[in-house]
């Protein structure tokens, strides 16, 4: 060890691998349902998409996910609850949406309507 | 791309659980499903709950599932992992009984009122990998210190931060370090006493296998604020796993050169040594430990000379318990003022204990001093198990005493805790109920000073052997008020006369439990009868000959054929004098017609 500096480096690499364990306020929680509906409407590329596209930007948000939401013809369903709990619900998501999810609700805070549940018509 | 990190408990408690097995059974199910990229298996420190291990933490979720099997391994990951849905009946987190959700884990009955410092990694990192201490801040701390302050700055900041000795004595820290620093030349120590004895105890140990590194980088800050360069960590060799993972420590960080020459460019060179210890309770006094170090027997010394003057080989030292370094890096990063904050006005910080006996959570906890004794007992331990009447709390191992009822209310604090005549100790807490005797647990923590007893002076060496007898004397029946009298005059002799700690700190235990429950004395004494029912000699099992129903299950059930009686035509008697006492026949009658008295 020749420097802080150093000590840093060793710091910033190993924060990376371990994110979802530091004890920072996250801005975001971003839920994606993973029951067999889920999974059968192709939630799996979904989460990935999201889990990778969050950790390509290093974004202080939390990706979990969960079980049945209840509206199975809707799957992939893809929620985001801010600090408040106040929910978003985007429902049919595929691999590119969630691209588009990330880019835009939860880099710049800005809800695309087009996707959430309340714009869905059959 | 990783989304779920698996941390298995790998501490004592754990282990013995058999968390080795979890880890392989997690690994081989996760990649059975094809989620090796995405669920990672890491093995972690103490959680706490040792009383319902293994425990395994899920992160992002922060789920703790608690007495996981390897049978429950499948669902976890099929259900949790691959579907989504956390695996109720395994849950550590409570429900909310209204709406039925469930819990943060931070805002359970266990962990809402503890506050990690000491123990702030454990259950976090992986003990084993060095990156993962580093990004926590870990040696930042080092970095700080040997790049900005001076030595003086460094022992002014723990002096201000209020820092006690946590190993049991409560000396302040920063002036101990002071002392050693005064000392002229630069052939100085720093030691690490891990030679945690108490019986019921395991804070100390669960810091050195869950965030090992804290230590490390505390005795380096130590050896830059004194002028050492040279450190042993003195741990007994029945702490396996411990030992492993300092040893695996310190390798990773002379590797990464946080250990040996010029560590951060600044010229200071330190480095450490483990020394293994035979596990002699005597050895965690500092004269003794310094005299087991140089390879002589674990006697003590008498003091002065301290060692902060001349200790290990002669050269000014400083010996500090393992909980004490733990907060010594936060203590730096976070300034004296964030450790005053916490705690009260004598008492600043936190301290951590080892919960045990009868208690439900079993294990490992961190409170804020003046947090009081009920909150403890109570609210994060959720007191006695099966319903029974709480009777005591045995803080201080050997050297303290008991707390009752009464005291609970009192807030944890080195001198509050003295004043009512036990002491902080280095943090072993035994809970007792009613079942327990506390003549037989006096007696039990004699026979452990006895067994310790390093039989250098003759207090110690006879006193505390005669004070055994006494006891058991009282035990078995043969006590009378003289007795009582003898024991009180004998404990107060070596408490004045000993020669070092363990001797004069030896009859606490005695004297507390005479003062606080001299009924019970008087109960074997005067009555002949044990109220716990614990002290065999003073029990008799007697059968209520009108309402046997001669079914003769007691007799079968007796080892020693003491059991008289005819199946179905003459009522079953015990005679008294082959009787041993087992309670069997008590245990085995469907009636409860046998009494025990």
């Amino acid at each position: 060890m020749k420097s802080l500096e150093d000590l840093k480096k060793i710091r910033e690499a190993a924060q990376n691998k371990m994110t979802m364990r530091m004890d920072d306020n996250q801005k975001y929680r971003i839920v994606v349902g993973m029951a067999t509906c889920g999974i059968a409407a192709g939630a799996r590329p979904v989460l990935n998409t999201i889990v990778e596209e969050v950790a390509k930007a290093k974004l202080p948000v939390t990706v979990l996910q969960t079980g049945c939401i209840g509206m199975c013809t809707l799957e992939p369903i893809v929620e985001v609850f801010d600090k408040d709990d106040n929910k978003t619900t985007y429902v049919l998501v595929d691999a590119k949406k969630a691209k588009e999810i990330v880019a835009h609700h939860l880099m710049r805070d800005e809800v695309l309507e087009e996707y959430t549940v309340g714009k869905y018509k059959k | 791309m990783e989304r779920i990190q698996v941390l298995v408990c790998a501490g004592t408690g754990c282990t013995i659980g058999n968390s080795g097995e979890l880890i392989e059974a997690f690994q081989a199910e996760i990649n059975s499903l094809g989620l090796e990229n995405e669920v990672s298996v890491l093995r972690t420190g103490c959680l706490g709950l040792c009383g319902v291990g293994p425990n395994v933490s899920i992160y992002p979720d922060n789920i703790i599932y608690k007495s996981v099997k390897v049978e429950d391994v499948k669902e976890i990951v099929m259900e949790h992992f691959y579907k989504g849905r956390p695996v109720h009946r395994l849950m550590l987190n409570e429900a909310d009984q209204d709406t039925n959700e469930i819990h943060d884990i931070n805002k359970t009955k266990f962990y809402e009122k503890q506050k990690r410092i000491a123990l702030h990694n454990c259950g976090v990192i992986d003990p084993e990998n060095i990156q993962e201490y580093i990004a926590k801040d870990g040696y930042f701390a080092l970095g700080k210190v040997l790049s900005e302050m001076k030595p003086q700055e460094v022992v002014d900041v723990i002096k201000e931060s209020g820092l006690r000795g946590r190993g049991g004595g409560g000396f302040p820290t920063g002036m101990k370090w002071q002392f050693a620093l005064n000392e002229p030349g630069d052939e100085k120590y720093v030691i690490c006493n891990a030679d945690e004895g108490d019986p019921g105890a395991f804070m100390d140990r669960s810091i050195l296998e869950g965030n090992p590194h804290s230590v490390i980088e505390a005795m380096a800050i130590a050896g830059y604020a004194i002028g050492a360069h040279y450190g042993y960590i003195y741990i007994r060799a029945e702490y396996p796993i411990a030992v492993e993972r300092l040893k695996h420590a310190i390798a990773q960080a002379k590797e990464l050169g946080l250990l040996g020459k010029n560590i951060f460019g600044s010229g200071f060179d330190f480095d450490l040594e483990i020394r293994l210890g035979a596990g002699a309770f005597v050895c965690g006094e500092e004269t003794a430990l310094i005299q087991s170090i140089e390879g002589e027997r674990g006697m003590p010394k008498p003091k002065p000379p301290f060692p902060a003057h001349k200790g290990v080989w002669g050269k000014p030292t400083i010996i500090n318990n393992v909980e004490t370094y733990a907060n010594i890096a936060q203590i730096i990063l976070n300034g004296a003022e964030w450790f005053k904050s916490i705690g009260t006005d004598t008492s600043t910080g936190t301290k951590v204990f080892a919960l045990g006996g009868k208690i439900v959570n079993t294990g490992l906890v961190e409170v804020p001093m003046g947090t009081t004794l009920r909150e403890v007992v109570y609210e994060i331990g959720g007191g006695c198990p099966n319903r029974k009447q709480f009777k005591a709390v045995q803080t201080g191992g050997p050297s303290g005493g008991c707390l009752t009822e009464e005291q609970l209310d009192t807030p944890i604090g080195f001198d509050e805790l003295v004043k009512l005549g036990s002491m902080m100790g280095s943090g072993g807490m035994i809970v007792l109920d009613e079942d327990n005797c506390m003549v037989d647990v006096a007696r039990f923590y004699m026979d452990f000073i006895v067994d310790e007893s390093c039989g250098k002076c003759s207090p110690c060496r006879i006193g505390t052997k005669r004070m055994l007898e006494l006891l058991e004397d009282i035990c078995e029946g043969r006590g009378t008020m003289e007795t009582l009298d003898e024991l009180e005059t004998l404990a107060e002799t070596i408490k004045d006369t000993a020669l070092c700690g363990l001797g004069q700190s030896a009859p606490n235990p005695v004297l507390s439990t005479i003062s606080q429950f001299r009924d019970e004395y008087i109960a074997h004494i005067v009555d002949k009868k044990c109220p716990a029912g614990v002290c065999k000699a003073l029990l008799s099992y007697e059968i209520d000959e009108d309402k046997c129903r001669k079914c003769g299950l007691c007799a079968r059930q007796c080892p020693a054929n003491a059991i008289d009686g005819q199946l179905g035509k003459v009522p079953y008697h015990i005679d008294q004098d082959k009787c041993i006492k087992c309670g069997n026949c008590l245990k085995a009658c469907h009636f409860g017609v046998i009494e025990r008295k």
